[in-house]
């Protein structure tokens, strides 16, 4: 099956400090993932990990420093210069609910904004009917919506509202980042049991940014792991967060609070160095806190190695025993 | 195990605000009662806007205006004797504070002078409680305390803007717990952290608890930090305390509906079964429905429940839910 989105060695760095004192801090290195039709991709990690920056560079509002992003078999200068043929294919979800939208600015005046500039319909009532339609989508209703503003709605409804928005140009591709972080603890699976609906009844594609692996286990399909601008793990979710194979994954994975009071954490973690040592490492940025450090991680990057369909980063699995499984 | 420590009585406490001379009243805390025992990690749970830090200003006696105490009472149990604490000086308040009930506010970010290094604050704590210490004394034990909980003493000399939020985190449950308080009162001391750090930071408050064998109320809407931590959990919703039951139970055979929403919406690993949030939105604090704050939402609503608030009942010796279901259950098993 041809990917809708391709991503390949992209990187970014960024230059912090003055002039005297420089550091170049590689946000994003080396990262290749695709995304496959009617699927949903989570990229996770925690802060600081580079994955809103890889979400930011693959909708344009940043350079890479290298790379290629592959949509539909164009690649990205190609893109740039088709704004709307690219935001027609994808379009992007953000944390913040209430930052979406203007306080000042009735709600479906965007709706009839997007409408006008992707020529999505000739008169109002069939905007009106469109945008119905795609609302019903969300669970909501233009007569709902309309002539209201957005503190009139709950964090809840305005991320719908923002993904029916999304939905108006049928993209095939959602780009999320955190979607649900800021949405009440109630309301927060009815988005992400409607991402899992769009997939379903529509086909629609999401890259699922997140740092709620919870979330992301329940949602997507497959996962990649995020780790101070590289991915030490990306596989299937069944495998990547039931049976993780990185030491980074294992830590994650066990850090997620059960929510089981018999399941209590017995163990202590070692807390990180301050990020900026992290990503300015020689070899596995990991090593500083890996349980299972050796020599090598501190001097050599770990190459990507598969195992089955996973793909690890780490010295752990030596590169002969990609052939023999 | 009955040796409270901290009660409240019909507490109430309301937002009064006047809006171009209309009065608009918030019922952040409506009707809480609430008993914490010695030694325990009590929970409050709720989500954004149910009245869980309203409830904690209350329960630290911070009531400034435009929040107001409309009724009821709390009381500390200093040494056996019950403490009402509206009834408090503002320099008995002081007194109280940080040697006998300690807060730590919600968002670290903003606990610390930015301008000054963290041994000046830890200074500040010191010399203003207790007293009679010189400079170096104190911060030999703010030394001594930060050594005790793993802490890198080099964080002293830091600005806070130098530490990282994990870290800023830990600093303020340290100097919370500087003074050996009896209560520490935390707001959602692991929110915007990451989940790694987030582990540390609960493994610290856990710390602190054991070694002071004190009381902790922890507010936080993360139901698996609960988990983790606590001991009992009250569940919130609008402003009233839904349901009160051990942690086991809370998660083990929840009974009010909104408790039951808010435990069988969470996601697990290995179970990708469907989770379903619960239908509705929450009300808003300033414009209640009559009756159960919950009916609206509720898919077992009775016609009750439109009109009355459920009164507390017990279920069990330690599990307490407002709900009319629990009536008609028992009306059911008793006829």
């Amino acid at each position: 099956m041809q990917a809708l989105l391709e991503v390949n060695h992209l990187t970014k760095t960024f230059t912090l400090g003055n002039i005297i004192s420089r550091v170049r801090i590689t946000a994003v290195d080396n990262i290749s993932f695709h995304i496959k039709p009617a699927e949903i991709f989570a990229l996770a990690g925690e802060s600081g990990c580079g994955k809103s920056t890889t979400a930011r560079i693959i909708l344009g509002f940043e350079e890479p420093t290298s790379g290629e992003i592959i949509h539909k078999g164009k690649r990205d200068e190609k893109q740039r210069n088709e704004k709307v043929w690219f935001t027609q294919g994808i379009q992007a979800i953000f944390q913040d609910p209430f930052g979406t939208f203007n306080p000042l600015r009735i709600v479906d005046r965007y709706f009839f904004e997007t409408v006008q500039q992707y020529k999505l319909a000739e008169t109002k009532e069939d905007a009106v009917k469109l945008i119905d339609r795609k609302l019903q989508a969300v669970g909501l209703s233009y007569a709902e919506l309309a002539g209201r503003y957005p503190s009139e709605f709950s964090g809840g409804q305005l991320q719908r509202i923002s993904i029916a928005r999304a939905l108006l140009t049928d993209p095939i591709l959602m780009i999320a980042d955190e979607p649900v972080s800021m949405v009440d603890a109630s309301l927060r699976m009815s988005i992400v049991n409607l991402f899992k609906k769009l997939k379903e009844d529509l086909g629609v594609s999401v890259l699922y940014i997140t740092h709620d692996l919870a979330t992301a286990y329940y949602v997507s399909d497959r996962i990649a792991i995020m780790f101070r601008g590289n991915i030490v793990e990306e596989g299937p979710v069944e495998q990547v967060l039931i049976h993780p194979k990185h030491p980074y994954t294992k830590l994650l994975r066990e850090s997620i609070p059960e929510v089981d009071p018999n399941m209590r954490w017995r163990e202590t973690v070692n807390l990180s160095d301050t990020e900026q040592e992290e990503y300015l490492r020689k070899g596995c940025k990991f090593a500083g806190r890996c349980p299972l450090v050796m020599d090598i991680c501190k001097d050599v990057v770990p190459e990507d190695i598969y195992i089955e369909d996973v793909l690890v980063k780490c010295h752990l699995y030596p590169e002969d025993s990609q052939d023999a499984s | 195990m009955t040796n409270p420590i901290l009660r409240t009585e019909q507490l109430k406490a309301f937002y009064v605000l006047d809006i171009h001379g209309e009065q608009k009243v918030v019922k952040a805390v409506n009707q809480v009662d609430l008993e914490i025992q010695e030694n325990e990690v009590y929970g409050i749970a709720g989500e954004s806007g149910c009245g869980k830090t309203t409830l904690l200003k209350a329960l630290y006696g911070a009531i400034e205006p435009p929040l107001r105490l409309i009724g009821g009472k709390v009381f500390y149990f200093v040494d056996g004797l019950g403490l009402d604490v509206s009834s408090l000086g503002i320099e008995e308040k002081r007194k109280l504070r940080w040697e006998y009930v300690s807060y730590v506010p919600q968002g670290a970010m903003s606990v610390f002078n930015p301008v000054i290094r963290i041994k000046e604050t830890f200074w500040d704590f010191i010399n203003s409680h207790g007293g009679g210490k010189t400079r170096d004394e104190s911060f030999e034990i703010a030394r001594g305390q930060l050594h005790e909980l793993g802490l890198p003493v080099e964080i002293l000399d830091a600005y806070p803007h130098q530490l990282s939020g994990g870290m800023r985190q830990r600093v303020t449950i340290a100097l919370a717990a500087l003074l050996k308080p009896r209560i520490i009162i935390c707001d959602e001391p692991t929110t915007a952290l990451d989940v790694v750090v987030q582990r540390g930071v609960v493994q610290m408050l856990k710390d602190v608890q054991a070694k002071l064998q004190n009381s902790i109320i922890l507010v936080t809407h993360d139901m698996g930090v609960q988990a983790n931590v606590a001991d009992r959990i009250a569940i919130m919703y609008a402003g009233k305390i839904v349901e009160e039951a051990s942690a086991e139970t809370i998660f083990g055979s929840p009974f009010h509906p909104y408790t039951q929403y808010l435990i069988n919406s969470l996601p697990k690993f290995g179970d990708k079964s469907t989770r379903e949030s619960a239908p509705g939105n929450p009300p808003s604090l300033s414009d209640l429905p009559p009756g159960c704050p919950f009916h609206v939402r509720c898919p077992y609503v009775l016609e009750i429940c439109k009109e009355q608030m459920p009164a507390t009942s017990k279920l069990e010796v330690n599990h307490k839910v407002a709900c009319w279901l629990v009536e008609e259950r028992q009306d059911a098993s008793s006829s």
